[in-house]
């Protein structure tokens, strides 16, 4: 199907986009990499009147990385993110869960900051975002604010992003000293939206400790969910059951609660293990 | 409410176009529809088939997930750039005969210009990473073995023309 007539919008600086979508207030969209707007569009799910389309708007592409951590600006896509070595050195995460987010064709176009604007509980970076304990920077015309990781997600597809602010940055931190990273999941058919996904962190001291073992899950809650397993390690497979008694899922299509819980316990040992490892 | 239209320019397989679309033309139809270029085919219409990939800057995009109006000024190659100039078919192209990578064809275009693209970041493939490379497209008819070994066989084309 083809999307419904809209107004469209391209402005070229931050500025004219924030006035922009002022005016058109709750009747208006941000078009980012349209990876998740346009199935909706398409498919006649949604057809709001106006589309403020940020793709030309400059300054906003940039992904910086220095030691504290990573910030990506909104239009910067998935596979810059990706491929950015510098950002790989500093949060090595961000790879390792975007190498599973759809595909490459899908992620030259689809943006990170519009995978959380889109707040879907499949999304891998809305689980990345949890358990780096990051932040997104929101703008209007007269206000900014920086929301962190635990309040920014309301529910499904549900942000605390209000009408008329623009998501224009995220800040992913880095994980202090000796830790190591995973993200593993189970989708139906290779870059389908998975079933269960798993990111974890294991921190270590110099002595081989552990000090915090941490991860963070995706299709199995509303809204990211983030477990310290730390109590458990380094007795992996006592870590996937509390885990698995931790999550409360939902049966869909997909999957029963039944087997999405077996995923919960099956993946986070394979997801701890593989962060001792990294 | 009469409906928005804008010119925009497009570079399809190096020829540049200006024509005037409603903001809501997905460039799948743009390019089917208002260039004539229907070898870009349209299956689902939300991203999961592949049979759409074109080639944005190089890069593999699915046509019907942008506006036409976003990419204006773009330089697009569609599968009917991807043969040279003289006809002589691209390396993916003569493949796809040899190996037999095609029944109905519906599916080809997308896989052949996602393909085209891969092997300019890997040109040797093993079976393995040929099968990661096609994972994003749909194809109903050849149960894909055929579209594996044209992968690798595009990839040594490649190097014996090279
Ligand atoms: C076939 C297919 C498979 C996919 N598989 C996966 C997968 O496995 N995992 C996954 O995580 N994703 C997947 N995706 C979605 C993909 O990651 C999208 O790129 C992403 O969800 C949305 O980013 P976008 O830039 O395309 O946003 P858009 O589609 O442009 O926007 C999505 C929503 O966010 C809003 N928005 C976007 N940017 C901003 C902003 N800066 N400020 C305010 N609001 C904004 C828009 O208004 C819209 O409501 C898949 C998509 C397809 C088509
Ligand atoms: S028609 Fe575009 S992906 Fe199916
Ligand atoms: S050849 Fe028919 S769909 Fe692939």
């Amino acid at each position: 199907m083809k999307p419904a007539a809209f107004t469209y919008h391209d402005p070229r600086t931050v500025e004219d986009a924030l006035r922009v979508l002022a005016d058109v207030g709750d009747e208006g969209k941000v078009l980012a990499g349209g990876q998740s707007l346009l199935p909706i569009l398409n498919m006649r799910l949604a057809s709001p009147a106006h589309l403020v389309d940020i793709n030309k708007v400059a300054g906003l592409s940039a992904v910086s990385a220095d030691a504290g951590g990573v910030t990506v600006g909104a239009t910067a896509r998935h596979t810059e993110v990706e491929r950015d070595e510098a950002a790989y050195a500093v949060q090595p995460l961000l790879r390792q869960a975007l190498r599973l987010v759809a595909h490459p064709a899908i992620r030259n176009r689809g943006t990170t900051c519009g995978s959380l604007a889109h707040a879907d509980p499949a999304g891998e970076m809305t689980a990345v975002l949890a358990l780096t304990g990051g932040a997104v920077r929101l703008r209007t015309s007269t206000a900014e604010r920086e929301v962190a990781a635990a309040d920014f997600f309301l529910g499904p597809l549900e942000s605390c992003l209000r009408p008329g602010e623009l998501l224009v940055s995220v800040h992913f931190p880095a994980f202090p000293a000796g830790t190591g990273t995973a993200f593993v999941e189970v989708a139906r058919r290779h870059g389908d939206y998975a079933l269960c996904g798993v990111a974890a962190a294991v921190t270590r001291d110099g002595d081989g400790t552990v000090t915090s073992a941490r991860a963070a899950y995706i299709s199995v809650s509303p809204t990211p969910l983030v477990l310290d397993l730390t109590d458990a390690a380094p007795d992996w497979a006592a870590a996937g059951r509390l885990a698995r008694e931790r999550v409360d899922p939902e049966a869909d299509i997909h999957s029963t609660v039944a087997y999405r819980r077996q995923l919960v316990e099956v993946l986070t040992v394979r997801a701890l293990t593989a962060g001792v490892a990294a | 409410m009469t409906e928005q239209v804008r010119p925009v320019t497009l570079v399809v397989n190096g020829t540049g176009h200006r024509i005037t679309v409603p903001v809501r033309r997905l460039l799948s139809d743009a390019l089917r529809h208002d260039l004539g270029l229907t070898g870009t085919h349209v299956g689902c219409e939300h991203g999961v088939c592949g049979a759409c990939t074109v080639l944005l800057d190089g890069l593999p995009v699915r046509s019907c997930l942008l506006f036409a109006v976003t990419v204006d000024g773009a330089d697009i190659t569609t599968v009917e750039g991807l043969a040279a100039a003289d006809g002589t078919p691209h390396p993916v192209q003569q493949a796809f005969t040899e190996c037999h990578a095609l029944q109905c064809g519906f599916c080809t275009p997308g896989f052949m210009t996602t393909i085209a693209a891969a092997l300019q970041d890997n040109p040797d493939p093993d079976e393995e990473q040929a099968r990661a490379i096609i994972g994003g497209n749909l194809c109903r008819c050849t149960g894909y073995q055929n579209i594996v070994k044209a992968v690798v066989r595009a990839a040594a084309i490649a190097r014996e023309r090279a």
